[in-house]
């Protein structure tokens, strides 16, 4: 766009997070560079979350998770097809992004744009069904009914791979919530650059604030934080380190964290049951 | 301008008030900058301890039970179970949960409280005076303190005649202090100026003035039933207003803020600005406390992550 003196001037975007349905930036003040792939051109700056980011995102998670499971599945159903829309209204945004930061061609932007659309609606389908598909009627000895059924685990965080992979970030936070969950993301930093785009998705599909809660930072600095965190229920680890694995086990301990570890990258059924847990009930019944 | 009224004791004596105005731009700035410390590490837990000392536990809701106060007394005792405390006690930069000042009751609640504490060193304060609206003949709320007194309330904390002091009767709020005082016998007496009704900064001013002069060991801002309640600014008024009392008759004044403080980081700011305003002499539970219920739970959870490196679930600490 031609400027006032009809120079062509370019801003580098600055990308918040995304807590709470808002987007702060980190409280800590920090940032880093993305930059333009195979160049040292800055593409944007984004926003380096502080473990004080990380607690304010699981306290909000926490607080939306009553609401968001007590929803009804047809509910959150809506909202997550809302999202593949409003994903397929943005393709050309993250098209961009992929492009600029990642060095896609088009062809394989539109595949990993495709592939996210796909995941929502495959989770948006599932939302009403998969306690009728995993859930089950007992037999038992005694005048009893007795069914167990999957309920949300509460709120997960997700410590993303360090390749990065759209569709299985989608595929991810789609089958988290919609069982109900609530997440925390942690992104890799190669491809955060996709938090602006995907926030804005999440911020305009009617989500509750606080469902869905995107951070970008260095994943060594955070991940203790999450694996450690006394609120969180379940942790799912995607990044290949060892060490960080090592870690997320051991802390996961103290309050019996779900660790979720080679969930698959597709979408399916097995995402779901990953992160739910089963209730059974006996309903005493006369003659 | 100061302003100055005078008014009458209940010996007949002639009682000279002065109050300075209040400068809003400035107390906001001065009391901004109370917020921008960094109390890290050992000093922030000296704190956290600290703000536990000084905190009135409080309920005071319509659903209040014997089985509510009991709960609430026992917590005032124990702020964690003692399960917990085993499980920390081996780290170290632990040290044991103090107990804290006093329980805040009703006067309904006062013997269930008192007989809770027994053993301790915990007060138990009761709200009198038809709290919190304070909207019902004298005699009737005369009859609301001695009832709590007679229970055996350690503290009183009463509410001005909102009413009569924006009308200007401003020595008919003086008379009920003085009555309130005379029937308080040996309890302590904090009263309540309920600032969010006070309107101005000035009149907060005047209104802590009144309240010293009357005879009030503490004085304290709110009810918690009307918003604002506790904040800042307000409490750095009558802060100022104390300092001022005693550089001018050498008596020491308490201060309570209440209502709004939930969470550690703001009871931080609190002690910051107590300790650069009054001084260290100030921060001790005789002079300085917190009406408060949920920050008890805020501080514990601050020290748990202190402690292990983990940040806490609510489910750590009972609601109550």
């Amino acid at each position: 766009m031609a400027g006032l003196n009809g120079m062509n001037t370019t801003v580098a975007k600055t990308i918040k997070l995304y807590i709470g349905g808002a987007f702060p930036r980190t409280e800590s003040g920090r940032s880093f560079p993305v930059y333009a792939h195979d160049s040292k051109k800055v593409y944007a700056h984004l926003c380096r979350a502080s473990r004080k980011d990380v607690r304010n995102a699981v306290s909000i998670a926490k607080s939306a998770l009553a609401g968001w499971s007590s929803r009804s599945a047809y509910n959150r159903s809506q909202i997550l097809y809302r999202m593949a829309e409003m994903t397929e209204g943005k393709r050309a945004e993250f098209v961009e992004t992929f492009v600029q930061t990642l060095g896609y061609s088009q062809e394989q932007s539109n595949g990993a744009v495709d592939q996210a659309i796909d995941a929502f609606v495959y989770y948006a389908g599932f939302a009403d069904k998969y306690q009728q598909v995993i859930g089950s009627v007992n037999p038992v000895t005694g005048p009893h009914h007795n069914f167990t059924t999957p309920e949300a685990v509460g709120v997960v965080a997700l410590l993303c791979s360090d390749e990065f992979d759209f569709g299985q970030l989608v595929t991810r936070i789609a089958a988290i919530t919609c069982s109900g969950n609530t997440a925390v993301v942690l992104l890799s930093e190669n491809g955060a650059a996709v938090l602006a785009p995907l926030a804005e998705v999440f911020a305009t599909s009617d989500l509750p604030g606080g469902v869905i809660n995107l951070l970008s930072g260095f994943m060594d600095e955070l991940y203790l934080h999450m694996a450690s965190h006394m609120e969180v229920d379940s942790i799912c680890c995607d990044c290949n380190d060892t060490k960080i694995i090592a870690t997320v086990k051991e802390e996961a301990v103290h309050n019996l964290k779900r660790v979720v570890l080679n969930s698959p990258k597709e979408p399916g059924l097995q995402n779901i049951l990953n992160f739910v847990e089963f209730k059974t009930v006996w309903h005493p019944v006369g003659d | 301008m100061q302003r100055i009224i005078s008014l009458q004791n209940h010996n007949g004596e002639k009682v000279s008030i002065a109050s300075p105005p209040i400068d809003a731009v400035m107390l906001h700035e001065r009391a901004d900058s109370f917020t921008k410390r960094s109390v890290k590490k050992q000093s922030k837990m000296d704190a956290l301890y600290k703000c536990i000392e000084m905190i009135d536990l409080t309920t005071l809701e319509g659903a209040d039970t014997v089985g509510k106060v009991k709960q609430l007394c026992s917590k005032a005792r124990f702020p964690i179970t003692t399960e917990l405390a085993d499980e920390l006690a081996g780290l170290p930069n632990y040290k044991p949960i103090p107990q804290v000042a006093a329980v805040c009751v009703y006067p309904s609640m006062v013997q269930t409280a008192k007989d809770a504490l027994r053993g301790t060193t915990i007060k138990v304060a009761s709200v009198a005076t038809a709290f919190p609206a304070g909207q019902i003949p004298l005699k009737t709320r005369l009859q609301d303190v001695k009832d709590a007194v007679s229970a055996g309330a350690d503290e009183i904390d009463m509410v001005i005649n909102r009413g009569a002091f924006l009308a200007g009767d401003y020595q008919t709020v003086f008379d009920e202090i003085e009555q309130v005082k005379a029937a308080c016998d040996k309890a302590h007496l904090k009263v309540i100026l309920e600032t969010g009704e006070l309107s101005t900064y000035d009149k907060v001013r005047l209104a802590s003035e009144i309240a010293m002069e009357a005879g009030a060991d503490f004085i304290k801002t709110s009810t918690g039933k009307v918003s604002p309640a506790a904040t800042i600014p307000v409490t750095l008024v009558m802060l100022q207003a104390i300092l001022d009392f005693y550089d001018r008759t050498g008596k020491i004044i308490g201060m309570k803020p209440a209502g709004g403080i939930r969470n550690a980081k703001q009871a931080i700011h609190y002690l910051v600005m107590v300790n650069e305003v009054m001084g260290p002499r100030w921060l001790t539970p005789d002079l300085f406390r917190f009406g408060a219920s949920s920050l008890l739970n805020d501080i514990l959870k601050q020290i748990y992550k202190q402690v292990t490196g983990r940040y806490a679930y609510d489910k750590s600490f009972s609601l109550d």
